[in-house]
């Protein structure tokens, strides 16, 4: 669905279900240069079975318009108009990576619209290497390269997809490629100004899920320790021979997990 | 920056997509022999038939081994993924049925396959398809032969039975000048020597029976998406209904929001493969996968043996003409240099001297090279297409496609090149006899 926030279109993955208030919701939030599309399996299941769904791509990303959000605090800000033009009072937040940093810290920021909130493949702090920024500035495909090597376990390079006939590594860089001039480096920017994790952790009040893959090169599960120890309501899964980009590679264990969850 | 590292071609034509088996530890990859899969559950199935998970249902739709397959071209020609169908015209059709419908058309190279031609001629008109022929050489005429209802443009990387190069960056920058993907059909050359999605392709074909399964034992096709083409953006919008639109066959489903990159593939797994059916057994994909382990060594040798018997050919003097670009005379040798720098495959054609019956008598006097209707298998290959595979073309026609009554297409095999050069030499001299 379209909606407008801010004046700029948002696009919202909804699985072709209308919006209806009485259903609980659920936001998801998608990582750098990335669209809504890596939730197609988790977002799909939720929408119909019995839950509003907005799978949105975040300002500048895939559908929607406007310029990427500068920081992690800008898009937490943003989450809640999101729910005022599609006329939502509260919703649970299932974010990755950069988005689950910015659910975090939406959580924190705005208590009273947020129900529950799942974390894949969080990390504080998140660092970006100097030398891949200056990449995704340049808009130099080696970025794209290295976050792609980097986001899937060493199994995974070599395939076996649990999607019939999609080859991961290349679906993942085909969606990277589609990402507007500059918009990568200003996704790994506010993942690597981020430094408010811990303290957004200690303000959560809902139950939290944190799910990481044991492979993850991006987001080490070890950085993602003083999130949950923050946390005052947190479950932890962690996924074993998955790397960072988890809805991909272990599609039914993330459903799963959430479910649970949710 | 340093660049990553990337796994190498050679490497992913043996493992891409293939793991051992996790039931058995079967190092090979088995061959799924089985119509269907059970569910855990009724929820799990549920979801499986709404795509809400990833899995197997029915082999129509998917089957692991064929999945196996999928992943292994889609890595080597640099696409999202892929579908295996039952020939390489399944294949073709599966991707025209796809984006089009009555009222469409087609802008076609008319140095195509005789099958292709077949298809696009005689039977798509009749379901309101039309296509215009063009010579590949001729950027004007394809795009003059563009028109509003145009929706795809459609060539072989290696024109059939001429070796027209397709010079598919141009022809690749013409069509998406118009929002329109360019479908190219890459059966003669293999991802190893050329790699169309990073000359500008959308969508490419294979027939899988030639150099891929590469032994002449099995009829397959496999039909690849780059994930580039944008079928909801500039000049392509609103021309793609069946990725753009809600489709009431699949619960309103609109395939380009779905999946971003792979909605063309979606749209002809959940319509063309469920519905149309022309789907790849397992035990062929198994035979495939087995001969792309060997691709890179087979098509080094191909065109290795091809390009030996290139040169004994152009020295007979019974052999009026050679088509085989690496020559200088091709009329494609300089874009043949720029676009298959490890060669121009090994499936070529030569014009004869003399009568129609000193060409039957020269394919008759062969010992090595089979006479049949195929290329690309290990054994060396030789057809009279005039006769075979193009006999359905107008005079007119075959003369455009540059064939002759005294055309030959030979498919060189895996055999010593002197022995295939032996067996030529004793044929021409028994031709030259009368």
């Amino acid at each position: 669905m379209k909606l407008t926030v801010a004046g700029k279109d948002v696009y919202a993955y909804t699985g072709a279900r209308a919006i209806d208030a009485a259903r609980p919701s659920l936001v998801f939030v998608h990582g750098a240069a990335n669209d809504h599309s890596v939730w197609a399996l988790q977002s799909r299941y939720f929408a119909h079975h019995g839950s509003n769904v907005l799978a949105v791509d975040l300002p500048g990303h895939g559908r929607s318009g406007g310029d990427a959000l500068p920081s992690v605090e800008a898009i937490a800000d943003w989450i809640p108009a999101v729910l005022d033009a599609a006329q939502l009072g509260t919703a649970a937040l299932v974010g990755h990576s950069l988005g689950a940093l910015a659910v975090l810290e939406c959580a924190a920021r705005h208590a009273e619209r947020v129900a529950k909130i799942a974390l894949l493949g969080p990390a504080a702090p998140m660092p970006v290497s100097d030398a891949l920024l200056d990449a995704a500035k340049r808009n130099d495909h080696v970025a794209y390269e290295l976050i792609t090597g980097w986001s899937y376990s060493p199994a995974k390079q070599l395939g076996g997809n649990r999607m019939p006939g999609v080859w991961l590594t290349g679906n993942a860089m085909r969606l990277m490629e589609r990402t507007r001039y500059g918009v990568l480096h200003d996704d790994l920017n506010a993942c690597n100004e981020y430094r408010g994790g811990p303290a957004a952790a200690a303000r959560v009040r809902c139950a939290a899920l944190v799910i990481v893959g044991a492979r993850d090169l991006m987001a080490p599960p070890k950085n993602a320790t003083p999130l949950i120890a923050a946390l005052a309501d947190v479950r932890e899964v962690t996924l074993p021979d998955c790397g960072h980009a988890l809805m991909a590679e272990q599609p039914d264990a993330v459903l799963d997990a959430l479910r649970a969850f949710l | 920056m340093t660049r990553p590292k990337t796994t190498h071609f050679d490497t992913l034509s043996v493992h891409a997509g293939a793991k051992p088996d996790p039931a058995t530890g079967a190092r090979a990859t088995p061959i799924y022999q089985s119509a269907s899969f059970v569910f855990p559950d009724s929820d799990h199935a549920a979801a499986l038939f709404d795509m809400e998970r990833a899995g197997h249902v029915y082999s129509r739709l998917s089957n692991p081994t064929c999945a196996v397959l999928e992943e292994r071209i889609a890595a080597l020609e640099g696409g999202v993924g892929a579908i295996a169908t039952a020939s390489g015209q399944a294949a073709l059709h599966l991707a025209i049925a796809t984006l089009l419908g009555a009222g469409a058309h087609i802008v076609a190279s008319r140095a195509l396959y005789g099958g292709s031609h077949n298809l696009l001629d005689y039977t798509l008109p009749r379901f309101g398809i039309a296509t215009t022929f063009v010579d590949p050489r001729d950027l004007d005429a394809w795009r003059a032969a563009i028109r509003l209802e145009t929706r795809l443009l459609f060539g072989e990387t290696l024109g059939n039975p001429g070796l027209d190069v397709l010079d598919i960056p141009r022809v690749a920058d013409l069509a998406h000048e118009h929002g329109l993907p360019l479908l190219v059909d890459s059966t003669f050359t293999t991802p190893y020597l050329m790699q169309p999605f990073a000359l500008g392709a959308d969508l490419v074909f294979h027939s899988a029976t030639k150099f891929l399964s590469g032994h002449g034992v099995v009829i397959g096709g496999l039909l690849v998406d780059s994930g580039r083409f944008d079928w909801d953006a500039g000049s392509a919008r609103g021309k793609f209904p069946t990725l753009t639109e809600p489709y009431a066959g699949f619960h309103d489903m609109v395939f380009a929001e779905e999946s971003t990159t792979a909605a063309f593939l979606l749209r002809a797994r959940r319509e063309g493969i469920r519905d149309f059916g022309a789907c790849m057994s397992p035990f062929t994909a198994f035979h495939v996968l087995q001969g792309i382990e060997t691709l890179p060594l087979r098509m080094a040798r191909h065109v290795d043996n091809a390009r030996k018997v290139v040169a004994f050919l152009a020295g007979a003097p019974l052999v009026e003409s050679v088509g085989y670009p690496e020559l200088p005379g091709h009329p494609d040798h300089a874009l043949a240099r720029t676009l298959l720098p490890r060669g121009c495959g090994a499936v070529f054609s030569f014009n004869l001297k003399g009568t129609r019956a000193q060409g039957r008598k020269f394919i008759e006097s062969l010992r090595l090279f089979s006479h049949l209707a195929n290329v690309g298998d290990a054994k060396s290959l030789v057809i009279h297409p005039a006769s075979t595979t193009h006999f359905r073309m107008s005079a007119e026609d075959l003369a455009k496609a540059g064939i002759t009554e005294g055309t030959i297409r030979l498919s060189v095999g895996l055999e010593n090149a002197d022995d295939l050069i032996e067996d030529l030499s004793r044929a021409l001299h028994a031709a030259g006899k009368g």
